[in-house]
């Protein structure tokens, strides 16, 4: 088993026309399973034509209908997403992983307001997002570098989560599913909705949580896992050099009003009992430390 | 984006927000003919620049006279300000705002953000005007309330008068109040604001309700839906190199260390700060080239670094993932060519192509340390800085 997606998911791709949607969605359709769950992609302008064989629809509710799709990604260019975001979200999608970078924050606001109440769970904006190795990838995260096995991987930084697969990779420990949530501050899933899937997965045995700077949903997990947490949990933040009020690349990594700072986060953690690391190198030791 | 205290007014002013009658000035000239047009007693003649705390730092001053107004403005235009938020160097003044003196009876607190728990824009606000909203939030938390708006209602009257009740609004100026926060929550929206705080906002000897000071940031994201706002951006206010970098498109950010770094992705640029400082030394900077670096990307990110002279050695930390190891090693040979390279230079790479850009490096004759991991290549980067 898995979090999120597995090899049976089928899914469509909203933005499959354009460079980076077209791009991503040849590795994705490539990796594993990926042939077989890449059934549809969406393009109100070229209904009825396909990409590499894969039928486009004009709208997701067609796309759903026609194909069975229940899960989407979005590469749409930012001023368009957050209604991509709605329009699957109106058809009772399962899952949206929106990949799109620089969604404006007030257009996220409307729609995850929108979403209050639906059945759809959204992963992002501004995120690699998810992978079970060796079965299905949807997103943008090199598949080569993981291999299946029983370690869950959460993160709101995307090079940084292919950096602590790469050190349990070294170790020989493969991951479960492996999940970037973003790093926006108004986004679908935070890591303690991906740490409750997790503990209730019986093919994951301990989690990686990696965070950074800027708002507290690192502590809100942690306070959970202090609480509800059957498994192992390690993890690292990023930042504790950061200065405050400065926006560290991601629109969410920022100190302000001086909340948010890596130390106060990290302080939390190991308070409810979470193994963390401030040496980025060592995270992969950590989880082997505490299976 | 942030924006002058008078351009955040002329916004405010467009929602119905009511502020003090001022002038930008460019020059003393400017000073003196602004003061003449306001008329009255009392003027007030502000430093303009983007950074709080400017009344302790002297850059606020109260006139009581057409000279005094010439006085201070002399003194203000061109001085190095130096506030908590500037740093110790300071910024130089280079725009004041001259605005009438207005007749303040009570000073409060009002200020939105977008909240990241209730994923709305929610007002703040506090009897404890003219502070540091984060002192009051310390000392007197109490104090501080809150409401987390629809995106759908607005905010409600409900709403907006139970707010100034709770912060002393006297009745007979709730519905000012009441106005000034529609406006404000109106202009927030609107200009897709990220953060709005009016510190602080007034209420006047003749039952008005003005905001004194007004401080405005846009998100970043929505500003190609605002030509009007990135026509405000004052460069001066910013960082050169950071500048520079978004010509590039490179996401850079000065720092006080002597260790440039150069990293694909945010996340991992922040970690591998982090892990300078781990074994003892600062970085220079953050720099994150991005998913799709090219050759000239990291040729103009060399550059960028070694314009700062306190950079004493560079690392470049870099996962390939969808991008490959040996691009990046391309880009760095030819960058270490094309700079002269003098300083020492710690490459580490991950991920695809990794070997075949390795060879590159130890091809190229170049005097590249190489290391396996973040840490090791931290540990090389700051020993080798330190002369060891």
């Amino acid at each position: 088993m898995s979090i999120l997606i597995d090899k049976n998911t089928q899914v469509m791709t909203q933005g499959i026309t354009g460079k980076t949607g077209a791009f991503h969605t040849r590795l994705c359709r490539d990796y594993a399973n990926g042939a077989a769950c890449f059934v549809a992609g969406v393009n109100p302008n070229k209904a009825g034509e396909n990409f590499e064989g894969i039928p486009i629809f004009g709208n997701v509710k067609e796309a759903q209908e026609r194909t069975g799709a229940t899960v989407s990604v979005i590469y749409v260019p930012p001023p368009f997403a957050a209604s991509a975001i709605d329009e699957a979200v109106d058809a009772d999608l399962d899952l949206v992983i929106c990949i799109t970078e620089g969604v404006p924050v007030r257009d996220m606001i409307a729609t995850r307001n929108r979403m209050a109440g639906k059945k759809t769970l959204l992963i992002g904006p501004n995120c690699p997002g998810v992978i079970t190795p060796d079965e299905i990838k949807i997103g943008i995260m090199p598949g080569h570098i993981h291999k299946k096995g029983r370690i869950g991987v959460v993160s709101r930084s995307g090079t940084l989560t292919y950096e602590a697969v790469g050190q349990l990779m070294e170790l020989g420990l493969g991951q479960s599913t492996c999940v970037g949530i973003g790093g926006d501050p108004v986004n679908g899933m935070k890591h303690i909705d991906v740490m409750k899937l997790f503990n209730a997965d019986p093919d994951t045995d301990a989690v990686i949580m990696v965070g950074e700077i800027g708002g507290d949903d690192e502590e809100t997990c942690a306070y959970w896992i202090k609480d509800h947490m059957k498994k192992p949990v390690v993890g690292f933040i990023a930042g504790v050099t950061a200065p405050p009020g400065k926006r560290m690349g991601h629109a969410g990594a920022i100190i302000s009003g001086g909340k948010g700072t890596a130390q106060e986060k990290l302080a939390v953690m190991e308070e409810c009992g979470i193994k963390v690391t401030r040496n980025p190198a060592e995270m992969g030791k950590l989880l082997k430390s505490v299976l | 984006m942030n924006v002058h205290e008078y351009q955040g007014k002329e916004i405010l002013r467009k929602f119905g927000v009511a502020t003090p009658r001022g002038v930008p000035c460019f020059s003393l000239a400017d000073a003196d003919a602004a003061a003449r047009e306001l008329g009255g007693k009392v003027w007030v003649v502000k430093a303009q620049i983007h950074a709080g705390g400017r009344g302790k730092g002297g850059g606020v001053k109260v006139a009581k006279s057409l000279e005094e107004v010439h006085q201070f403005a002399a003194a203000i235009l061109g001085m190095t300000l130096v506030t908590h938020q500037t740093g110790p160097e300071g910024r130089v003044v280079k725009r004041l705002l001259v605005e009438e003196g207005a007749d303040i009876q009570k000073e409060l607190y009002v200020g939105m953000v977008v909240d990241r728990a209730s994923q709305r824009v929610t007002l703040m606000a506090s009897s404890e005007g003219g502070m540091e909203i984060e002192e009051v939030a310390v000392h007197s938390p109490e104090k501080i309330h809150k409401v987390a708006i629809d995106p759908v209602a607005g905010l409600t009257d409900a709403q907006a008068d139970d707010i100034a009740r709770k912060i002393g609004v006297p009745a007979g100026a709730v519905a000012e109040a009441r106005k000034f926060m529609h406006g404000l929550y109106k202009a927030f929206v609107e200009c897709d604001a990220s953060l709005a705080e009016i510190n602080p906002l007034i209420l006047t000897g003749d039952g008005k309700v003005l905001a004194l000071d007004a401080k405005l940031n846009f998100d970043e994201n929505s500003l190609f839906r605002h030509p009007e706002i990135v026509a405000m951006r004052d460069l001066d206010e910013e960082d050169p190199a950071e500048i520079e970098a978004s010509k590039f498109d490179l996401s850079y950010i000065s720092l006080n260390g002597n260790i440039g770094c150069l990293v694909n992705g945010a996340g991992l640029a922040m970690a591998t700060m982090d892990t300078i400082k781990l074994f003892g030394a600062e970085p220079a900077n953050f720099l994150d080239v991005g998913g799709g670096a090219t050759t000239q990307k990291v040729t103009e990110a060399f550059k960028l670094m070694l314009k700062n002279p306190a950079v004493k050695g560079i690392l470049v930390n870099i996962f390939g993932g969808i991008m490959r190891c040996d691009t990046i090693a391309e880009g760095v040979i030819a960058a270490a060519h094309e700079v002269k390279l003098s300083v020492p230079l710690v490459v580490r790479m991950k991920g695809t192509n990794e070997e075949i850009g390795k060879q590159m490096l130890k091809a190229s004759g170049l005097p590249i340390i190489s290391a396996d991991n973040m840490a090791e290549a931290a540990q090389k980067i700051v020993a080798a800085v330190a002369g060891k």
